[in-house]
């Protein structure tokens, strides 16, 4: 019997490791201490869509030196702990975890894809942590709760900006969508958009969906072919949208074909070669707008990114900074309640990415633009306002 | 057929009375300790280490149940991942939709509600475990290698099935329109089981342990059993075996049912722990993780999957600043140690019955 | 009609990837008896050599002369045939008494560690890469609407000019008589004078090298690779598996015809039922196959002597 029991000496064992003090773990955020506001961002530094993760941190880093430079917030200077969630959703939870109970941050940047965000929105929602997506705009995001805000459109608005666009400039009465059935953006994006596309009219002849990931879409796109549509609605990443223009012009469907901000990226180009031009999709900015903002921002960005376009992950991730910041100076103070207060309370802020009003649901209230594909670099085509 | 050997076996074999507490003390030493460690601990929501301490009550429920079919009755399979993946989603309806037929939402409920987590916990184990007998029944005719990626496929298989369904429904009243078994097509499909509520969070280090010292003890006292005994002989020849009436497929099948069931309630346990399941995590790479551990520890031994559980799931926190490297290191050792000495750490010996624990733990021949 | 054509076209592409791929399974498990869990990986290491290759030439930027693709392919084969050859040695030489659980075991601590340090930032890379353009793609003739594209045709081509090679190398070669005769008994074998360890190390080699081959032809018809510790490689070598085992296992015939196969269901089932089960098609196929005729199309079932 002795020797049976001896069965449980291992986990006992294990528990001495663990056997450390106990940290405050009342989820109550953690009020920064010192001179230094120490903030988090969790991102793909590294996997499928790594230029996601790229172009958002250089945005954070360009913001932040402008924000220290004339003066810091509230008077102290503002760090932030960059992680990888290497693309995967386990890992964005700990990476959130790691950066609210070891690292003690103040708020929270991230993440750019909508899985990920609710993943890690969830844990900081926990924590007590304040955090603020730049990009990602799929609606159950900031469903999750009360401490998780954004700063970019949400889909419902998305699917419609990419509906109205191609039946009304490119008046096609037939759409079939090709979409990626593991990532919320791409399926919720999907829906929005039918429900707006029908709405106008128009009919969805082929809904097909892919996975991430996947490589060959001859299957999918042959069933498109057939059923002859005016266009295609592509609303997935740019890793798959680049292969899927490559294999579409291939395969003899030359219809144009529209995505969503997932195509965002210069790699897009890069895959897709010709076969995306005279493609449209929408996005939250252009580098060609003419606005104050925007001009000085994609100077600014230039200078210290050279090579590096000024994509709208990039705009969004500066302005998803600044209007932290701006948050946390209006605070009453640095706890987690008051910090997610002013954020909720933020009006009319001037961003590259246009004016954010934060609205009752924590998301922004944005006008789209949509881009053409032109020589392998996109195009302002046009802005369409969210109705009210 | 009763010979008079068998006879005379049944004659020794111990009463009820007196090999209860054999398994029931362990048991209750376990749970009590398991309540213990939940006091003392913080929240595996709220600090880091106790999450990481709970992820190796998890890693150790599945790299035991997989040491049962791949150490014991040395049968390679590579689809445990799947297991962990039914269970897991079979728990999750429970919960979840449950929840929302109970109470309305699918909030955690206090006492009723970790009853509730308690059954769709027991529930995973049997779904996972009839999987197995399905999986086993077929495949347990086939070779080594075979049988290998058999399981794989398999594994694979149940991960894009469940990517069928649809998206996790989230009001009451959806979920009393589309009822049981209706629900069972809505489990997230590709997404996940997630959504902006997610799976309520039960699995806390109580829960953990209390599995994990069932699994040990079952593990352990299944070992030293006649089914124990069967499972090695298997494991040794095959054809040896049968030819001494050992029922070989039968046992392997058992092995594998019984395998199936932790790796089930570890995935229940994995999806109340995050709040969500997604396929995409719980594939072949997941089982390659398993199969680390059970190779590493050493074929056989309870106490090996425990202590390379330990080591495999704080290694990765410790080694993040070269996380590069980390797989990379991990290959390597697989390599060296199938090179240098290939029944892993401790081989089929339990920890207590090497080196210095010998003069106390073995009896004397 | 036209999409049948299509689809046809499409499985004898992909087929002849899966096929290239699967002697290499099929070889090795002909005379090790295992079954090589690296192999997807060397078929990985092909494409991105090939990626590097084009780059350092300088093909991204400039436009590639048409000695570019044979040049490139040539190259990746040897690399590939080199990395074999080590891996061989090194890992699966001192494991060839050890019981077959362990060089399994092996194997796939092989093709992890060949995963992972091809994502490391000095070598290949974490992030997805695109290849160079070595051959301008256009389309060759149509028929009923389908266009008959360059690089899909050469994709089979090549394929097949290689499978006949090999054919000719097993069956009409003294050394391919070498590999036969180690693949039936190699205790024998090496009584009868054959050198086992220079036969094994060549089917390695030749294995490795139609990898390669594979991986070059799959860059240049798909042109988006992803990063080397992504499931995609490991997937699709073990659909290549697959066709090796439906078609025999340790027969080369067998292995072409497999891979034909298994491209066809996996097209076909995309195409007409339903596209993301494609990889419940191949393994349903294999689970069908392992049941109901373990030695596959073209094996022959072994007597197994206690």
């Amino acid at each position: 019997m002795l020797r049976n029991a001896r069965a449980l000496l291992i986990p006992a064992a294990a528990l001495l490791f663990a056997g450390c003090p106990p940290s405050n773990d009342k989820g109550g955020g953690n009020a920064g201490g010192g001179d230094t506001i120490l903030l988090g961002e969790y991102e793909s530094m590294t996997g499928a869509e790594a230029t996601f993760g790229e172009s958002t941190h250089r945005g954070i880093l360009l913001a932040l030196e402008e924000i220290n430079k004339a003066g810091g917030v509230k008077g102290k200077k503002v760090d932030v702990k960059n992680t990888d969630d290497q693309g995967k959703e386990q890992e964005a939870q700990n990476c959130v975890l790691r950066l609210c109970t070891e690292d003690k941050v103040t708020a929270i940047l991230g993440e750019v894809a909508s899985s990920r965000s609710i993943a890690g929105g969830r844990v900081a929602q926990k924590n007590g942590v304040p955090m603020v997506s730049p990009s990602s705009t799929n609606a159950a995001v900031t469903k999750v709760g009360d401490m998780i805000f954004r700063v970019c459109f949400i889909d419902d608005f998305q699917g419609f900006v990419g509906a109205k666009f191609a039946f009304e400039n490119l008046k096609a009465k037939k759409v079939a969508i090709l979409y990626d059935q593991t990532q919320a953006y791409s399926a919720g994006l999907r829906e929005d958009f039918k429900k707006a596309f029908t709405g106008f009219g128009g009919a969805v002849v082929e809904d097909v969906p892919y996975n991430g990931g996947d490589t060959d879409f001859s299957p999918q796109l042959n069933k498109i072919k057939a059923a002859s549509p005016d266009a295609v609605y592509v609303p997935g990443y740019y890793t798959e949208g680049g292969n899927i223009a490559l294999q579409a012009r291939k395969l003899g469907l030359t219809v144009p074909l529209i995505g969503g901000d997932g195509w965002d990226s210069p790699k897009l180009a890069e895959i897709a070669k010709d076969a995306i031009e005279g493609c449209y999709y929408s996005n939250h900015y252009s580098e060609e707008e003419t606005r104050p903002e925007v001009q000085e921002f994609v100077k600014k960005f230039k200078e210290k990114n050279p090579g590096y376009p000024a994509d709208g992950l990039a705009a969004l991730g500066y302005d998803a900074a600044k209007l932290l910041c701006d948050a946390l100076n209006r605070a009453a103070s640095l706890s987690g309640k008051d910090i997610a207060a002013a954020l909720a309370a933020t009006k009319d802020f001037k961003g590259v990415t246009g004016v954010i009003t934060i609205d009752k649901d924590r998301n922004a209230q944005k006008p789209a633009v949509m881009l053409a594909m032109k020589e392998g670099k996109p195009h302002y085509v046009a802005t369409v306002a969210p109705q009210q | 057929m009763t010979t008079a050997l068998s006879q005379r076996g049944q004659e020794l074999a111990p009463t009820p009375i007196v090999a209860a507490p054999r398994f029931l003390a362990p048991l209750a030493a376990g749970v009590v300790l398991a309540i213990l460690l939940e006091l003392v601990l913080p929240s595996p929501q709220t600090n880091l280490k106790s999450k990481i301490f709970l992820d190796i009550g998890i890693n150790v429920i599945l790299a035991v149940s997989l040491n049962m079919v791949n150490g014991f009755t040395g049968q390679f399979s590579m689809g445990h991942a799947g297991f962990m993946a039914v269970g897991g989603y079979a728990a999750a309806t429970i919960t979840y939709y449950g929840s929302f037929a109970l109470w309305g939402n699918p909030d955690t409920h206090g006492v009723s509600g970790n009853a509730l987590f308690f059954l769709a916990c027991l529930a995973a184990g049997l779904v996972a475990a009839a999987l197995g007998y399905l999986v086993g029944l077929p495949s347990l005719r086939l070779r080594g290698d075979y049988l290998a990626i058999v399981t794989l496929g398999f594994g694979e298989i149940v991960r894009v099935l469940v990517q069928l369904t649809q998206p996790v429904l989230v009001t009451p009243e959806r979920v009393h329109e589309v009822g049981f078994p209706g629900v069972l097509g809505y489990l997230g499909g590709a997404l996940g089981f997630s959504g902006q509520y997610g799976i309520p969070t039960y699995t806390n280090i109580f829960w953990a342990y209390a599995f994990v010292t069932v699994t040990l003890v079952s593990a352990y006292r299944m070992k030293r059993s006649t089914w124990g005994r069967a499972f090695l002989a298997v494991r040794e020849n095959e054809i040896a075996a049968e030819a001494m009436g050992v029922h070989t497929t039968k046992v392997k099948v058992r092995a594998f049912v019984v395998a199936a069931f932790f790796a089930g309630i570890a995935g229940s346990l994995y999806g109340h722990e995050t709040g969500a399941l997604n396929p995409a995590t719980l594939g072949f790479m997941r089982s390659f993780d398993i199969i680390i551990m059970v190779v590493l520890g050493g074929m056989g031994s309870v106490s090996g999957s425990v202590v390379a559980a330990v080591i495999l799931t704080i290694l990765p926190e410790a080694l993040r600043p070269v996380a590069d490297y980390r797989m990379v290191v991990y290959a390597l050792s697989l390599i060296v140690m199938m090179i240098l000495r290939p029944q892993g750490i401790f081989g089929i010996r339990e920890v207590w019955e090497l080196g210095p624990f010998k003069r106390f733990f073995v009896e004397k021949r | 009609m036209s999409r049948i054509l299509q689809t046809l076209l499409d499985s004898l592409t992909v087929g002849s990837l899966y096929g290239l791929i699967a002697l290499g399974y099929t070889m090795v498990y002909g005379i090790l008896q295992f079954i090589n869990f690296a192999h997807s990986d060397i078929f990985m290491l092909g494409a991105w050599f090939s990626f590097e290759l084009s780059k350092t030439f300088g093909w991204s930027k400039n436009p590639p002369p048409f000695w570019a693709a044979p040049l490139v392919l040539i190259l990746a084969m040897t690399l590939c045939g080199a990395v074999g050859f080590t891996i061989e040695r090194l890992a699966y030489k001192p494991l060839r008494k050890a019981p077959r659980l362990n060089v399994l075991i092996t194997a796939i601590g092989v093709s992890l560690l060949i995963e992972n340090v091809g994502q490391l930032p000095w070598a290949l890379g974490t992030q997805p890469q695109s290849m160079p353009t070595l051959i301008n793609d256009r389309v060759l003739f149509s028929i009923l609407g389908v266009g008959f594209h360059l690089v899909d045709l050469l994709v089979i081509g090549v394929a097949f000019a290689l499978m006949v090679v090999l054919q000719w190398l097993v069956y009409g070669t003294k050394l391919g008589l070498g590999m036969r005769a180690v693949s039936f008994d190699t205790k024998t074998a090496s009584l009868m004078g054959i050198n086992v360890d220079a036969v094994i190390s060549f089917t390695f080699v030749t294995g490795s090298a139609l990898a390669a081959a594979a991986g070059l032809l799959f860059a240049l018809k798909y042109s988006g690779l992803k990063q080397s510790a992504d499931s995609q490689w490991v997937l699709l070598g073990l659909k290549a598996f697959v066709a090796a085992v439906v078609g025999g296992i340790g027969n080369v015939r067998g292995a072409v015809l497999g891979g034909l196969m298994i491209g066809a269901i996996e097209q076909f089932g995309a195409a007409y039922v339903y596209a993301p089960l494609r990889d419940v098609y191949v393994f349903s196929v294999l689970i069908l196959v392992l049941l109901v005729k373990p030695t596959g199309l073209l094996g022959k079932a072994v007597v197994e002597k206690v």
